[in-house]
């Protein structure tokens, strides 16, 4: 399956029933399937005038009731941080597909990745998945629906030209098989609801347009009851509870793969597309009695502290491949960069790093 | 005794933020009354506004309201409308947040004919940041950033919207209060994109500064007598309506909406 058709897939088995989206390549495919297949589900389609149209039509669409989603690629994901921002103070869950593209041409990159995280205005965290295959195309934008109903948040699906215009063969479960997330109803009468009060978990009960529940969304400082209302100190607990029902959930959310991490004494941390040549690699290294190791990121915001700090526990050496000039590598470095050397490996040619060039890379510091 | 029109009010909180003789007061209110008029079911409402004076109206109201960023009040729409066709929506904006930052909006949701009432309060100028020119500002008038005179012609917005294919356009001021609620009555009524501008007075920047009229009375008085209906305004020369304005109702045709549209086709889509 195309790539950009696994996200569709993936978003609709999730319940994503409407889509806003605006062309560019190369996150087009996005669209199209869309287009074809919304109406099959009793789901809703609309190709907007723009990207902030789009955005925004998703945010509409997600205070109404329905999971949504838009797509688009770097230079169209620029307009959207103005929405996102929206979504982050106004607490709605929606879905974001960036497929990175490199700034005026449709090569692939890597280099959104500090954009997606912190690209948006004011205060905020942000969930980013990083797939690396069709099938976590597929799976990951699932999560996404499910990270981005539990918490009330945008979720950024972080995806590549390499591997959305991709196809490779991928197994699509039963529907009874997929752990799917729905947003919290209130279970209080209208009078007693205080829509922007987080429960144990931080995050607040969402009612839907056209119930009793008549609230009011607004980026302005709000209380617990939705009123705008400026206090110092309302602001800074409103955004410390926005912040904190993701970053206290950092750890427990991380999605990662490893290899050989038990032993390793030259660990590679890669995400996307990057992966790919990295796991051959390894096994190269391996096969020639390096002790090498891999930790891949399916989730590289919020950065997973405890993942590195585990996979690292032995490694002296680490090596941050990416398909940029170098832009998670000093997320590495923060983390890690006591305990060991960490050293970044750029390639920003439109092209990963193949698993000969990594085995040069592992021979120079082994 | 209480006004009958205050059980529409969110938590029927009062007063507003709007200053004194502001039109946005006239405009919630006029809203009010083709509310209760028409007796709707405010639970099936949403009310959306972006940035602005008159964007601020929405979060009065008690139903659901978005107060969201500027320009993009249609965007929204868009999305609630095509996503729940059953909810009524209302779009109140300025002519900032409606016809510069958010034009491209306005035209396409005309052009889809999408089903919501759009009140856009007109008062030629931003007012919230400090009376700054705006795409309606006469010309020749002074503003914060036209210091030696507005050298740009102003927007007829009402004819941009019928361009575009509104199909329920009428502009009001309001000094015409019984006008603008019949107006809103229809717009609320109507199937398609209803599109009503509410030439409104800012006594404290616009009034004072450009127009050298800061009191609310007499602000009104001056939309009042600039004010020729469309039948008027048809006998008098281009040169004798610069500055005037034209009112009353330009369009008003049935024709499918964005959402009937989809509907149908989903209906053919899932019958196949």
């Amino acid at each position: 399956m195309l790539g950009n058709y696994a996200i569709v897939e993936g978003a609709i088995a999730a319940g994503c029933r409407f889509f806003a989206g605006y062309p560019i390549t190369p996150a087009n495919e996005i669209s199209e399937r869309m287009a074809q297949r919304m109406p099959e589900v009793g789901g809703r389609f609309i190709q907007m005038e723009d990207e902030l149209g789009s955005i925004y039509a998703v945010c509409g669409a997600s205070l109404a009731g329905k999971k949504a989603m838009t797509a688009t690629a770097s230079a169209g994901y620029n307009y959207m941080q103005e929405g996102i921002e929206y979504a982050v103070a106004a607490e709605i869950p929606i879905v974001i597909v960036d497929v990175m593209r490199q700034r005026g041409e449709n090569f692939p990159t890597q280099s959104d990745v500090m954009q997606a995280r912190y690209g948006a205005a004011g205060d905020h965290e942000m969930i980013v998945l990083t797939p690396s295959s069709v099938q976590e195309l597929f799976d990951l934008t699932i999560e996404a629906f499910n990270f981005a109903e539990r918490f009330r948040n945008p979720v950024i699906i972080l995806s590549e030209a390499t591997i959305s215009l991709m196809r490779e063969g991928i197994t699509i479960p039963n529907h009874e098989e997929l752990r799917i997330v729905n947003r919290k109803k209130p279970i209080v009468p209208p009078s007693e609801f205080m829509p922007f009060r987080g429960e144990e978990d931080l995050v607040p009960r969402m009612s839907e347009f056209g119930d009793e529940y008549k609230v009011l969304y607004t980026h302005n400082p709000h209380d617990e009851w939705g009123k705008i209302a400026w206090t110092p100190k309302l602001y800074e607990d409103l955004y410390k509870r926005i912040t904190e029902k993701i970053a206290s959930k950092a750890d427990e959310i991380a999605l990662y793969d490893t290899l050989f991490t038990e032993d390793s004494e030259i660990l590679l941390i890669t995400y996307g597309s990057e992966a790919r040549g990295c796991i051959e690699a390894v096994r190269m290294a391996r096969a020639m009695g390096i002790k090498a190791g891999l930790l891949k990121l399916k989730m590289i915001w919020p950065v997973p502290v405890k993942a590195m700090t585990e996979a690292a526990r032995r490694s002296k050496k680490i090596l941050v491949p990416e398909m940029n000039t170098g832009r998670y590598f000093h997320v590495v470095k923060e983390v890690l960069g006591c305990s060991a050397e960490v050293i970044s490996i750029p390639k920003n040619q439109g092209r990963i790093h193949s698993p000969g060039e990594m085995l040069q890379e592992f021979r120079k510091v082994a | 005794m209480e006004n009958p029109n205050l059980k529409y009010i969110r938590g029927r909180r009062l007063p507003h933020m709007f200053c004194q003789g502001c039109g946005c007061g006239q405009i919630l209110t006029a809203l009010l009354f083709a509310i209760d008029e028409l007796r709707l079911d405010t639970s099936s409402m949403v009310a959306i506004g972006g940035v602005g004076c008159s964007s601020r109206i929405p979060a009065y109201l008690d139903m659901y309201a978005i107060h969201g960023i500027h320009g993009r009040s249609l965007a929204y729409a868009t999305g609630v409308k095509l996503a729940k066709p059953e909810l009524k929506v209302v779009v109140l904006t300025g002519d900032g947040d409606c016809a510069a930052i958010g034009g491209n909006h306005l035209i396409h949701a005309a052009r889809r004919n999408l089903g919501v009432t759009v009140i856009m309060a007109n008062n030629g100028s931003y007012a919230m940041t400090g009376g700054q020119l705006a795409p309606t500002t006469g010309q020749g008038f002074y503003t914060t950033t036209s210091p030696r005179g507005n050298i740009e012609r102003p927007f007829d917005i009402c004819r941009l919207v019928e361009a575009a294919g509104g199909t329920y356009v009428a502009r009001w001021t309001t000094a015409h209060p019984a006008s603008l609620i019949r107006a809103i009555k229809e717009g609320l009524l109507h199937r398609g994109f209803a599109f009503i501008e509410v030439v409104s007075q800012c006594p404290t920047i616009y009034g004072r500064y450009a127009l050298g009229i800061s009191d609310p009375v007499k602000s009104i008085e001056y939309l009042k007598e600039n004010s020729f209906t469309k039948e008027q305004a048809e006998k008098l020369s281009p040169e004798q309506l610069v500055g005037k304005i034209t009112v009353g109702k330009f369009v008003e045709k049935h024709l499918p909406t964005l959402e009937d549209k989809y509907l149908e086709m989903e209906q053919r889509v899932i019958g196949v």
